[in-house]
């Protein structure tokens, strides 16, 4: 029996008449690398938003690592590692100021907090930097650190959106392989968003691809390919289920910040 | 038994601590804010103070005007500050800061309260600013220890209910633009409506009435008694620190309530 480590049960969330998340349904095993695929609008960062319990569902539940995310919202936040899409490190403190807070904020006993801090800029890469002020930093950097930050804790699930958004191909490879290093170290279950989907075909266990709110597709890349006959790739994969990149949603202020986001980091 | 009653409170008062603990941090990477707060209250206590004490333009009975504004005109600079602090919340959701802290299991109420009496101890440098001058001007200060204390106190507390209402409003409006216009609408009427820069003896009666639900008004009268040498309550120290007491209470709750919407 492997174990579940999120369960998300007819998850909806409905803005005004518009229905974000159209009654998910999945469940992800723990310590696998999973991907939520789909255009801009499809309500992927509606759905993250709602396991982080940063927005409550309009019907429907997830279980987090055995906690509801309507009625147990604190232990989820407990058991969880979350690092938005924008960045969410304080460029006017030290990178380790911005792991020092967050040791606080989550428990961490005083005595272990310094060598914990240091166990974490080490696994990122960022020893020699611990010291200077987050606003110095280069893209993937701030990308490692918020990373660093979310996983202080050692969270069971540990939620991204958009990890890579802005980065260029060698921080990109640099974040990812830290994360999957965070898998292969801790057991940790990494649960993320993309538009990349060569990163989700060489780092996902499996994929969902949303449309509408929806799920289309779920299963590893390999399975996805072989739905649509021989010789397909994972792009045509993603058209065929995402319905086309063109007709796409996405609001101005979401298309905004994620720009803003890229900008930032690039 | 007693202590897991009172765990949410101390894990309440800790968490406080330690968001207002890195919020004065970024003071010590940059502290030219602490500079730019200066300007403001010297300006008034140098241009309009000294011209409306000419003459006695005002009537501040039995003591000068120059005395009777300092207490004003440190109220109005720690408003004036603090009523933009929101700024900062929305700039910090426009990162993805506030939702990192939202997802993290801090009670809210101690995000809120820490960043309100963050903006509370920065309110400090103009204590010392409006102190100088007054010194220098001549206002005759109440210097014993228990006074100076209570102004501290006072300029603390005051500072962290503006910046939370500024918090309360960020949370509502959301977007920089609409919080500058908020903002500047609401700064106005605190100020004028409240006892900061003449007695409420002289204003109309609706407006007296208007200036008794005002916190302001409470702050510059706590601050009158204990900042001058011959200061006297209109409404008691004990009536105006309640009335800042409850009034950052129920805002913090409030603020609670609505900083969540900042992420969703």
């Amino acid at each position: 029996m492997s174990d579940v480590v999120l369960e998300i049960k007819a998850l909806t969330r409905r803005f005004g008449l518009f229905t974000a998340v159209d009654a998910l349904t999945l469940s992800v095993n723990a310590g696998e690398v999973f991907g939520l695929l789909g255009s801009n609008g499809a309500g992927k960062t509606t759905t993250i938003k709602m396991l982080v319990t940063l927005l409550p569902p309009t019907t429907g539940e997830a279980l987090v690592a055995g906690f509801s995310i309507t009625s147990q919202s604190v232990g989820v936040r407990r058991a969880i590692g979350y690092v938005p899409q924008a960045v969410s490190v304080d460029g006017s403190l030290t990178g380790y100021e911005n792991l020092l807070i967050f040791a606080k904020l989550y428990d961490i006993p005083h005595r272990e907090q310094k060598t914990r801090i240091r166990e974490a800029l080490e696994f990122m890469g960022l020893t020699a930097d611990g010291g200077r002020m987050v606003g110095e930093y280069s893209g993937g950097m701030v990308r490692r650190l918020e990373i660093a930050q979310a996983t202080l804790h050692r969270p069971r699930v540990l939620f991204l959106d958009e990890p890579t958004v802005g980065l260029d191909p060698i921080a990109r490879d640099a974040v990812w392989k830290h994360l999957m290093d965070l898998r292969t170290d801790y057991g940790t279950t990494l649960f993320f968003t993309t538009h990349y989907l060569e990163e989700a075909e060489s780092h996902c266990d499996r994929i969902a691809i949303m449309r509408q709110g929806k799920v289309d597709a779920l299963g590893t890349c390999k399975e996805l390919e072989a739905s649509l006959g021989d010789g397909h790739t994972l792009n045509e994969v993603f058209v065929h289920y995402a319905g086309g990149i063109m007709d796409s949603g996405g609001n101005f202020r979401s298309v905004s910040a994620e720009r803003a986001t890229a900008q930032r980091l690039g | 038994m007693n202590a897991a009653f009172l765990y949410p409170l101390t894990r309440f008062i800790e968490k406080t601590f330690v968001i207002t603990e890195f919020e004065l941090r970024k003071l010590r990477h940059d502290f030219t804010e602490l500079i730019t707060r200066a300007l403001q209250p010297a300006l008034w206590l140098l241009i309009f103070g000294q011209v409306f004490s000419r003459g006695g333009a005002m009537h501040t009975g039995d003591i000068p005007y120059l005395d009777f504004i300092a207490p004003g005109i440190l109220a109005q600079s720690v408003l004036f500050v603090a009523i933009f602090y929101g700024i900062n919340v929305i700039w910090e959701r426009d990162l993805g800061i506030v939702q990192k802290f939202l997802a993290s299991p801090a009670p809210r109420s101690a995000l809120v309260l820490g960043k309100g009496f963050s903006a509370g101890i920065r309110s400090l440098s103009q204590t010392v600013i409006v102190y100088s001058l007054s010194l220098l001007l001549g206002v005759k200060l109440n210097w014993s220890p228990l006074a100076l204390l209570n102004v501290l106190v006072i300029v603390v507390l005051a500072a962290t209910l503006f910046s939370t209402f500024s918090l309360v409003i960020a949370c509502i409006v959301k977007t920089r633009e609409r919080f500058m216009g908020v903002g500047q609408v609401l700064t106005m009427p605190l100020f004028f409506a409240s006892n900061a820069i003449y007695p409420t003896s002289i204003m109309p009666g609706w407006l007296r009435t208007v200036s008794h639900f005002n916190p302001l008004t409470y702050v510059v009268d706590a601050l009158r008694t204990t900042m001058l040498a011959n200061g006297t309550s209109v409404f008691g120290l004990g009536l105006d620190y309640s009335v800042i007491l409850v009034t950052t209470t129920i805002l913090v709750l409030l603020g609670a309530r609505l900083y969540p919407r900042l992420a969703s």
